[in-house]
Formats: structure tokens, sequence, C-alpha cells
């Protein structure tokens, strides 16, 4: 059994807990103790102890959910006995279910509702669901995010705080948990636990709960985009731009995986912001060179993406594509109308002025942005953009 | 989901309101100071947004190589020196609002008679990790 697969039954888990009677916060302090446990004690690779089994060996999935539904429900048990102030719970003890194989209802996809739940921040729902979905430790969680274990746990504790008045049967916001797993994609550290991973296998988890065409949407422009992952970075760590990534080294499983996903979706004619931003990037997975990319229909979504998310983001990404599709003078004039203080403004425009020929301008604006930059890796490419403007007018 | 450095400076940011040199404070004064900078600290650990805090002493050196196989060269203190920092916080936070909101309130530590120092901090992001989805 490996960790991941593990991982993966920690919703399942959770919501038997919780609908045996448990409160979600100690139910979910209870179901981690017993991931813990499981990892220590089961044998790398193997399955779980076999003393430990129910005696149907039949499915090894179904007999290590039952394992740790087994051992969460006793440490749960034994949180509520030590904790002689919550008399209430003690009266679940009376009526303890038996212990053994799980049944009944898997409320998974209620679990992603509860911890992307609109009353938490981002940064707290994101934490929550990594433990109480994703079954990360908080130790994980913290390190994934460049925080001390002791904010993070307090970040998790305030956050199961504030839904623990939640209702628990109430459906919820699919688009709430959407833009919940895409923070964890988008805005990944690089840490001991691959964050992009787990994205995915969350929203792939979603997406099987939930019938949803944004779900399917949000997990095809995933795959699509860690399908570039290898590329994406030369082996000093600096970024390597899509016109010049080596195509040979896109993962074609993961690009033949996401076009099936965004075809079913989109067949659904459902259309939305994920959708057609897996649209582009399957556009762009498709084509063999940099050179032979369909720009005009990328244009198009670019069009369909504005009228979803009227986002000056997607403007400034639009004029690029235009600037491919018709050329920088087009290019520039899409970018005329928009606001130069917006993120990445002047490295766009950079780019256009260069494709124009205007190496002076591209030069100064490069410098611009990458005084401008909010990630190092990006303002060391507009850094080296500007130096080699520079260099060349030099000569 | 963003992380701030608050930079506290002996010198270099402009006069503070309340700007009375801390060896002009009485005794109380100080201890008050010190514990609004500790439970200003608790309280980012209780709402999960706290990355680190340390001081730093005013008087440093200035260091710097000297060629193949020589030690480095050291000079300084500089006395003359524009800026100086006496200390930072980094914070992790939802919003660049929450940031500023953060170091308005360190900025309120009391001072001289107790009242509000209205200190400048400086408040700085850091740079992220690159996002995955760019275009």
């Amino acid at each position: 059994m490996d960790e991941a697969l593990l991982r993966s039954l920690t919703p399942s888990v959770l919501s038997v807990l919780v609908r045996r009677g448990a409160d979600f916060a100690a139910a979910e302090d209870a179901v981690q103790e017993a991931l813990v446990e499981a990892l220590r004690v089961w044998p790398a690779g193997g399955a779980s102890p076999s003393s430990r089994l129910p005696a149907d060996r039949g499915d090894p999935l179904r007999d290590a959910k039952g394992w740790l539904v087994t051992v969460a429900w006793r440490r749960f048990l034994d949180a509520a006995r030590s904790d002689a102030a919550r008399r209430r719970r003690e009266e679940l003890l009376d009526e303890e279910p038996a212990p053994g194989p799980a049944s009944g209802v898997d409320d998974t996809l209620q679990l992603y509702f509860l911890c992307a739940h609109p009353s938490l921040t981002p940064s707290s729902a994101v934490a929550l669901t990594l433990r109480a979905v994703g079954g990360l430790t908080t130790r994980q969680i913290a390190r994934a995010y460049l925080v001390p274990e002791a904010t993070m746990a307090q970040r998790i504790s305030r956050a199961k705080r504030t839904v623990s008045g939640v209702r628990f049967d109430r459906p919820g916001d699919v688009a709430t948990v959407l833009r919940v797993l895409y923070l964890v994609f988008n805005e990944g550290y690089s840490g001991d636990v691959d964050l992009a991973a787990e994205a995915i296998r969350l929203t792939r988890q979603l997406a099987a709960a939930v019938d949803h065409p944004e779900a399917a949407g949000l997990l095809a422009l995933m795959l699509l985009h860690h399908a570039r992952r290898a590329a994406r970075t030369a082996s000093d760590g600096s970024l390597v731009p899509l016109a010049e990534q080596d195509r040979t080294r896109w993962d074609t499983r993961l690009i033949a995986e996401g076009v099936g996903i965004l075809q079913g979706a989109l067949a659904r004619d459902r259309l939305g912001e994920f959708q057609a931003q897996a649209a582009i990037a399957a556009l762009h997975a498709d084509a063999p060179t940099a050179e032979e990319t369909d720009w005009v229909q990328i244009v198009e979504w670019f069009d369909e993406l504005t009228r979803l998310t009227d986002s000056p983001v997607v403007r400034l990404n639009r004029a690029v594509a235009v600037g491919e599709a018709d050329g920088p003078r087009a290019g520039l004039a899409a970018l005329a109308g928009l606001d130069a203080a917006l993120p990445r403004h002047a490295a766009v425009a950079a780019y256009l002025h260069e494709r124009d020929g205007d190496t002076a301008t591209a030069a100064r604006l490069y410098a611009e942005a990458a005084h401008k930059a909010g990630n190092l890796a990006e303002r060391d490419h507009l850094t080296r953009q500007a130096a080699r403007l520079n260099d060349c007018r030099c000569r | 989901m963003a992380k701030y450095l608050l930079l506290k400076h002996y010198r270099g940011a402009p006069a503070s309101v309340n700007d009375v040199p801390m060896e002009q404070w009485t005794p109380e004064e100080i201890s008050a100071h010190m514990q609004y900078m500790n439970d200003f600290a608790a309280g980012l650990e209780k709402t999960g947004e706290f990355v680190d805090g340390q001081a730093l002493a005013p008087e440093g050196a200035w260091v710097r190589y000297d060629g193949e196989g020589r030690p480095p060269v050291t000079d300084g203190p500089f006395a003359e020196t524009k800026d100086l920092i006496a200390g930072w916080m980094v914070i992790d936070v939802d919003s660049y609002e929450r940031a500023v909101e953060l170091a308005g309130e360190l900025s309120a530590a009391p001072g001289a008679g107790g009242e509000p120092i209205h200190e400048w901090l400086e408040v700085r992001p850091f740079l992220t990790a690159p996002p995955t989805i760019t275009e």
C-alpha cells in the first residue's frame, strides 16, 4: 500500500466517523492519527498487517479502509474518554457501532465542500483541504508552504473551528472547491510534497464524485500543464518559455488523458473558464512546434474566456495571442486599452515591441518588467531578455 | 497566501510621531513595549500567520572578498551609515491589505508616555515561486 493510495482513503474514512456522530474536528484528528499509525506499522509497498485485517481479504483497499476506520474510531473514543469535560460524547460510547469493515454513505464530496467553505480564507481552505481530504500531515503542509509547523497547526485548527457549525449534509458550491484546488496546483512551492500532483489527485477524486463539467475542465487543465513540467525548467533551474520548450519532453500520456477529459466536458455544452483555459493548453499541446501553434483558434478561446470572466489578466494574455495570430502591431493595439499597472504588462509589451523590431523599447521594458516581477524565476528570465537585447545593440 | 517582510529601522525611516529614543523611556514603558511585541507575535501564531521574527544588534561589520588566498577584508562599523535595520518579522497572509493592516498594528506599539510610537515600518513582498499556469 503506497502512501498516496492510503491517503486517498482519508475522506471516506473521515466521513464514516462523522456519520457515526463524531464531530468534524475530533474525527479529523483521529483519522490523521490513524493514517500516521498506518504508515508506521504497514510495511512499505505491502498490505496492511494481516493480524489486524478484517476477515474479508478480497480487496486490499477495502481492507485498508476497514482498518483505518477501526483505528480512527478507537482513537476518537480514547480522546473522547480522556476529555472528561465533554460529557456529551461519553453518551456515544453506549451506542458504539461494531468496529470492522466500513459501510454506509461516502461523503467525500461533502468534505470537499466543508474544507472549501466560503467562510474560510483561501489559505485556510487550502490547508484544511490538504489535511482533511488529502490526508497530508500538518508538518508536510507547513513545509510545502514554508511556514513553521506551529503556525500551520494553528491555521488548521482555526479553520476547523470556523466550519464546526456548518451542517455536514448541505450541498456546497463546486466552484469554491475548484478555486481551492486551482490554488494548490498553481501556487505550489517546491517541497518534499508534490503539491501539483496532490492537486491533480484531489481534483481527479472530485471529478469522479461530482457530475460537473468545470471539475473535468480543471482536471484537464492541470493534466495539460503538468505534462509540460519536465520541459518548463532548464537544468540550472531557469524558466524555459513555452515557445522554447523541448516538446519531446512533454508527457504525451498526460496530454492524451487531458484532451480526452476536456473533450468529454466540452461535449456537455456548459462552458466555463477552466474548460476554456484547458482548451488553450490543449491547442499548445497539439502543436508539434511552436511555429505550428493555431493562434487564431487560441485567440477565439481567449475571446470566450473574456466573455466568461472579463478579467484584465485574460485580456493581457489575449494580447499576446493576438500578436502571434495577427502580428505584433495588432497585439500592441490589443494591449493599448489595458492598465499598465497590471502584473506582467511590461513583459508582454516588451515581447510585442521586440517582435515589432523595436529592440530599444523592448530592452527598456524587459528591464522594467524584471523590476516588477513577483517571482525570482520570472525576474531572472526577464533580466536575461533585457541583457540579450542590450548585448545585441552594443555590437 | 503571500509572505511579507515587516522591516523595522533604527535609522533611515521617516521620523515617527512619538519620536523619543528608547533610552529616554521609563523601564516600565520599555517593558510595556516588549510585551506588546511579544503579544503581537503570539497573536500571529494563533491566527496561523507567523513565519519568523528576529531583532538585530545595531552594530555590525562590512565584509568583502579580497582575492584568492587572502582572508576577507572587514571594515566598519560606520556610524554614519544612513539606513540601519533593527529587526524584522515575516508574515504569511492572504492579501496585501492584511499585511498593511498588521504592519499598522505593529506600528502602534507603545513608546514614551505609553503612547503609540506610530513608527514607519517597511512592508516588502517576498518573491514567490513561479505559478504553473501562465498563459
